[in-house]
């Protein structure tokens, strides 16, 4: 009989109108590490809040080691040594990497911290499984990778046997990915038995050996890594064939719509300059898209680009006007949309009613707004409807729908039908599709296609390295503020562009 | 279909609400008076209640009923000011200092300069909009929270305002209090335009009350059809959001602050303008108007329409308060009752949320048994 | 100059007390704007005991009593926050304005409920007299009174450092300040935490109260509450950047400017100017918008403080 260190049979969790998980079995045996595959909403979250007690099955049973556990909390669930490394990372900003490591297991004498054991404990597990980081650092001062093996590290000091990583990879450079699915084998080796929630096939066949897929909240199998490939991982979870190609013709740039020369952008986060000196043009029927890791400056050049934040020197002109200085209710009006990267928080105001959002960039117009400063309340019900039904924006309640109670995809979409039916010269899209299922990327893919068909110059910035290589017409790779290099995606392989966003190599820029 | 809760309305949940903190406050208001003294206690609790109905005569309780109104006037301005600074993410705790700067300049204008009344009342509204926009000025620029600038402010105006109203000629000589408008200069005072004679001849009813309701309805218009209100409430929800959308929200906040501050001033102009009380320039502590104003904006519902009701019920049992049997309570158990009332305001989003998530769990539920058995109907 | 530093010091170790009970409350992740109001019914907790605690017991147990009921009493009150913002993830500015209000009504009622009964009606006051008890608190070596409210608040401030820093409660504290939902993924209970903080704020908060009306009065009038007192700690806590010993300097530069108001008679160059009394009663209010105003752009404050913790949304 085969040794299993945890097993989740039959899990079943209903929510009012949903399954979230149907009839769902787990099995992770001991020393393995098991992906856990599925898109977002296919029930992998729910799956582990179970796991971690926070929600109760309606039906199903956990084992540990054969014998049936009840689970109330994620406390029991750390007793019984499972440990999850999240995917927004539960570090405290201000508190060492030490601090943060015995948080909650404090070695005390009489409520007194007693640190010198435990820093001599963590650098212990450092050198046995190479996750070198200083304890003595403050969390705010430390790369995104060591926070993780900060993360990693907590885990491994409560001795827990069972390690979860959740979407662990979203955050590092390939390097940094290397690095890490050499720790999983180690930790894997030494005994540790890993689960590995991700949506990337390829980091899934490197390291895995087993994969669990979901879909939709339904089981849909497992499978032995060796005796797979990609293609079926992905008709798994996706339910069809996916076509990891986008449609699309050969592309015709025109004109030159943005020229940006010399831009440079302070950072918030550290006193030095997020974007430096950074020169590139976007032309009329092109999709030009900035790759590279989350937090290299992308961000902050689509601020300087769209003026949510000031440039500190260089030029941007927009279809021959100069931009630079320009306030961004003018940017939007002279032809630039902007889709965000965080649609909650610059993209949607969620309490404010669909049709409300829908004239976000334009209730000023005469057509919303009359020469007394009154709303033109029915033009905005028509005007909110028309795009409703022309981008397919469902909703429980159409144009009075709160955007708070909706979808990710249906918000997405919304903002999509907002920014291109502006008709704008300029389209920049930032992760339009982040967090989103196949479907709605899919769609959204088209619709930036179809924008650069129709002679829009498009500016899209990913972090998915698929979306890059498949949308895009000419990629500029962007690593510690600066452009590295610029590639035609079909002369470029996934590697290649990997050592750029990492800055092992740099200097492939026709700039 | 089945018919839909009324409890699904909005305006319905808010005055349920409401209606419950009011209970609840009148209810503790009611223990505190059994513990002080058992015997008298609902006799206490009723004449709060009561306040000027207590008066057998119908001319009688038009007078005080004039009375109350003078007093709900400012205290609707200031609630008014409270809820239109709210609604773009901003708690204006300094609508008590605005008040005080109104007061100061309108009564410095009509005792010292001599001038008519409209142009004490727009001092009055002059002086509360630059503390505002002292208090808008410092968040946009300096990063102070408006709460922390507006304490300060409060304070500051209040020293202030007792300084400037002390000085000779002002202040009445052989009193704390300054000269009374009326010996004065009658022409600071609001006209009554035949209202006063509504309410069996009582001096203090003019046109403020009007005005106070006019300036309801302007704050309900703004807020609700204009595309300023539109700006301003996307500023509330979504700082960030308005700023990608290329409002100016800066301007938009220190904008704000300057009308949260002059309806405050309005109000206190509408209060003191009527000659209904001189300004103490020996007083010690923020005059409670502003902070009652917190109150009603949120007993109203933070709506202007419900500020108009809520304003009048604390202002009534405020009034109550004074007709309790003074020598065995005080006074000041209708400051408790209404103090208490804006502790439970606080629970007013909690208990909303509740009622919402019963009504969506039942809605849901609804739905599954309506597609079950729909299902069992295909099969 | 003696009678300057004797006020500064205890204006001072008001400030402070209650800009530590701010420290406490905000590092757990609760805002307390309350802190005024706690100070009155701390306030009052003590002048009750200083009023009725016959003198014969001795000093040492009625200032111990004194002590013990004024932070009792606050703490009781604090509680009015925590189920509020805790529990019911109410507004926590709303709440502690509302706390405000009911502290200073409540005390004039219950003040004035007490005079009545006790006078028979002839006494409808909200004042409380406790001139003897007071002395208990003061040692005097010549013309400077020393108060051992100065070392309660000196020996409240190495506690807390020492609470917040090295010690376990204090690191928990503080995570739940910044990242509540990191503190709560390593099983440190949120909730009773952030109770923790406001309870230890409400202590504070009711010492400082007490020690304000004993200040440089033997009675006080409850009608008046704390005279922004309370406000003014919460400057002297965000100039403290929510550090005790930062704090401490902050109260001291507060303390001396609020101290001049009481004694500036004494100064022949000050009286020369013949500026009005309120002038000086604003001087600390307008040194603190001017302190905040110049360092408030980059705040320490800690990040999740005002947002209630729900467990369901991690």
């Amino acid at each position: 009989m085969e040794q299993y260190a945890v097993e989740m049979l039959h899990i079943t969790k209903r929510f009012p109108g949903i399954i979230a998980n149907d009839d769902i079995t787990l099995q992770l045996k001991k020393g393995e590490i098991h992906a856990l595959l599925g898109e977002n909403g296919a029930g992998k979250s729910t799956l582990m809040s179970v796991l971690f007690g926070l929600y109760t099955p309606e039906e199903g049973e956990i084992r540990m080691d054969g014998e049936k556990v009840v689970i109330r909390n994620p406390n029991d669930a750390n007793d019984r040594g499972i440990g999850m490394v999240h995917q927004h990372f539960k570090l405290v900003e201000c508190f060492t990497v030490l601090d943060n490591i015995i948080m909650g297991v404090e070695p005390t004498s009489l409520g007194f911290l007693q640190k010198r054991l435990a820093r001599e404990k963590v650098k212990a597990m450092s050198e046995k499984y190479g996750l070198h980081v200083d304890p003595d650092a403050l969390i705010s001062d430390i790369t995104v990778g060591m926070q993780q093996r900060t993360e990693i590290l907590k885990m491994l000091y409560r001795e827990n046997d069972i390690l979860i990583f959740d979407e662990p990879t979203a955050v590092l450079t390939p390097q940094e990915i290397d690095e890490l699915m050499q720790i999983m084998k180690n930790l894997a080796a030494e005994g540790k038995s890993i689960l590995f929630i991700s949506h990337k096939l390829n980091e899934i066949m490197t390291v895995a050996d087993r994969c669990s897929v979901l879909r939709k909240g339904k089981y849909i199998g497992t499978v032995e890594i060796a005796n797979t490939s990609k293609a079926e991982l992905s008709r798994m979870m996706v339910g069809r064939d996916v076509k990891f190609a986008v449609d699309k013709e050969e592309a015709q740039p025109g004109e030159v719509v943005l020229d940006v020369k010399g831009m440079t952008v302070a950072s918030k986060q550290h006193g030095k300059d997020a974007v430096r000196n950074v020169s590139f043009q976007v032309r009329r029927g092109e999709i030009v898209c900035i790759a590279g890791i989350d937090g290299n400056g992308q961000s902050e050049l689509v601020y300087g680009v769209t003026g949510l934040e000031p440039v500190k020197s260089g030029k941007l002109t927009m279809c021959g006007v100069d931009i630079t200085k320009m306030p961004i209710r003018k940017r939007s009006v002279s032809g630039m949309s902007h889709i965000p990267e965080d649609r909650h928080k610059h993209g949607l105001v969620l309490d404010y009613t669909l049709e409300d959002n829908m004239v976000l960039q334009r209730y000023f117009e005469p057509a919303f707004t009359n020469g007394l400063g009154v709303l033109r309340r029915k033009e905005i019900r028509a005007y909110a409807e028309k795009l409703i039904d022309q981008y397919d924006v469902r909703s429980g309640q159409g144009a009075v729908t709160t955007a708070r109670s909706m979808s990710g995809g249906n918000q997405q979409k919304a903002i999509i039908a907002r920014e291109i039916d502006k008709d704008p010269e300029l389209l920049v899209a930032v992760q339009p599709t982040r967090g989103l299922d196949v479907g709605a990327i899919e769609y959204i893919h088209q619709q930036i296609v179809a924008q650069r068909d129709a002679g829009k110059a498009v500016l899209l910035v990913s972090l998915e390295l698929d979306e890059v290589m498949n949308v895009s017409d000419r990629i500029l790779v962007m690593y510690e503020g600066e452009i590295v290099g610029e590639f035609d995606p079909k002369q470029v392989t996934v590697e290649e562009l990997g050592l750029y966003m990492a800055g092992a190599k740099r200097g492939g820029a026709a700039q | 279909m089945k018919k839909k809760s009324i409890l699904r309305y909005d305006g319905v949940q808010t005055l349920v609400a409401s209606l419950l903190c009011i209970l609840g406050g009148l209810l503790i208001g009611y223990i505190v008076l059994l513990i002080i003294e058992p015997s008298g206690a609902w006799e206490a609790i009723t004449s709060v209640l009561k306040s000027y109905f207590r008066y057998p005569r119908a001319n009688l309780q038009l007078k005080y009923l004039g009375q109350t109104l003078t007093r709900t006037a400012p205290l609707l301005m200031c609630s008014l000011s409270v809820l239109f600074a709210y609604k773009a993410g901003m708690f204006n705790i300094g609508a008590a200092g605005q008040y005080v700067a109104g007061a100061c300049a309108a009564l410095y204008l009509g005792i010292a300069w001599h001038m008519p009344w409209w142009v004490c009342l727009i001092a009055a509204m002059v002086a509360g909009a630059l503390l505002g926009a002292f208090s808008g000025a410092l968040k946009t620029y300096c990063n102070v929270n408006v709460v922390i600038s507006g304490i300060m402010l409060n304070w500051i105006a209040l020293y202030l305002t007792n300084m400037i109203l002390s000085t000779d000629g002002v202040k009445n000589p052989t009193s704390p209090y300054t000269m009374q408008l009326r010996g004065v200069n009658p022409g600071a005072l609001i006209p009554q335009m035949g209202l006063n004679t509504l309410f069996g001849n009582e001096k203090s009813v003019t046109i403020a009350i009007p005005l106070a309701i006019i300036m309801a309805l302007v704050v309900w218009f703004i807020l609700n059809k204009t595309k300023f209100g539109y700006e301003l409430k996307a500023t509330g929800y979504n700082f960030h959001a308005a700023k990608y959308s290329g409002m100016k929200e800066n301007r938009n906040i220190i904008l704000t602050m300057v009308i949260a501050g002059a309806l405050a001033g309005m109000g206190a102009g509408l209060l003191y303008l009527t000659g209904i009380e001189e300004w103490e320039t020996s007083v010690s502590s923020v005059p409670g108007m502003g902070f009652n104003g917190i109150a009603v904006a949120f007993l109203g519902g933070l709506s202007p329409l419900g500020s108009i009701l809520a304003a009048y019920f604390i202002q009534h049992i405020t009034m109550g308060g004074g007709h309790v049997n003074l020598n065995v309570y005080c006074a000041q158990i209708s400051n408790l009752i209404s103090s208490l009332i804006i502790f439970l305001c606080a629970f007013v989003a909690f208990f909303k949320l509740a009622i919402q998530k019963r009504l969506r769990r039942q809605e849901e539920a609804a739905l599954l048994t309506a597609k079950t058995e729909k299902g069992g109907e295909e099969a | 100059m003696i009678l300057l530093s004797q006020y500064t010091l205890l204006f001072a170790s008001v400030l402070l007390l209650v800009a530590l009970g701010g420290c406490f409350a905000e590092r757990s992740g609760v805002i307390n704007i309350g802190l005024e109001g706690i100070m009155v019914i701390g306030a009052l907790g003590g002048a009750l005991v200083m009023k009725f605690l016959p003198m014969e017991l001795g000093t040492s147990l009625m200032i111990v009593a004194t002590i013990l009921a004024s932070a009792l009493a606050g703490m009781l009150y604090s509680l009015l926050l925590a189920v509020a913002a805790i529990n019911f993830k109410a507004d926590q500015t709303i709440t502690g304005t509302a706390m405000n209000m009911l502290a200073t009504a409540a005390a004039t009622v219950a003040v004035k409920a007490m005079n009545t009964a006790i006078s028979g009606g002839s006494d409808v006051s909200s004042d409380i007299i406790y001139t003897r008890a007071r002395d208990a608190f003061i040692v005097r070596f010549g013309n400077f009174e020393f108060n051992w409210f100065m070392v309660v608040a000196l020996v409240a401030l190495m506690i807390s450092w020492v609470l917040l820093y090295k010690m376990r409660f204090g690191l928990r504290l503080r995570a739940c300040g910044e990242h509540p939902q990191a503190a709560d993924s390593v099983g440190i209970n949120v909730y009773k935490m952030r109770y923790a903080g406001v309870m230890i704020s409400g202590i504070l908060g009711g010492l400082g109260g007490i020690v304000y009306i004993t200040a440089g009065v033997s009675s006080w009038k409850f009608e008046n509450g704390v005279a922004g007192f309370g406000f003014l700690a919460l400057a002297v806590m965000i100039f403290g950047q929510w550090k005790p010993f930062r704090s401490a300097l902050a109260a001291l530069l507060f303390g001396f400017f609020r101290a001049l108001g009481n004694v500036y008679t004494g100064f022949d160059l000050l009286k020369n100017l013949n500026l009005p009394s309120s002038v000086y009663n604003m001087l600390p209010y307008i040194i603190s918008l001017i302190v905040l105003a110049l360092t408030s752009k980059s705040s320490l404050a800690p990040k999740a403080e005002g947002i209630p913790y729900d467990k369901g949304s991690r």
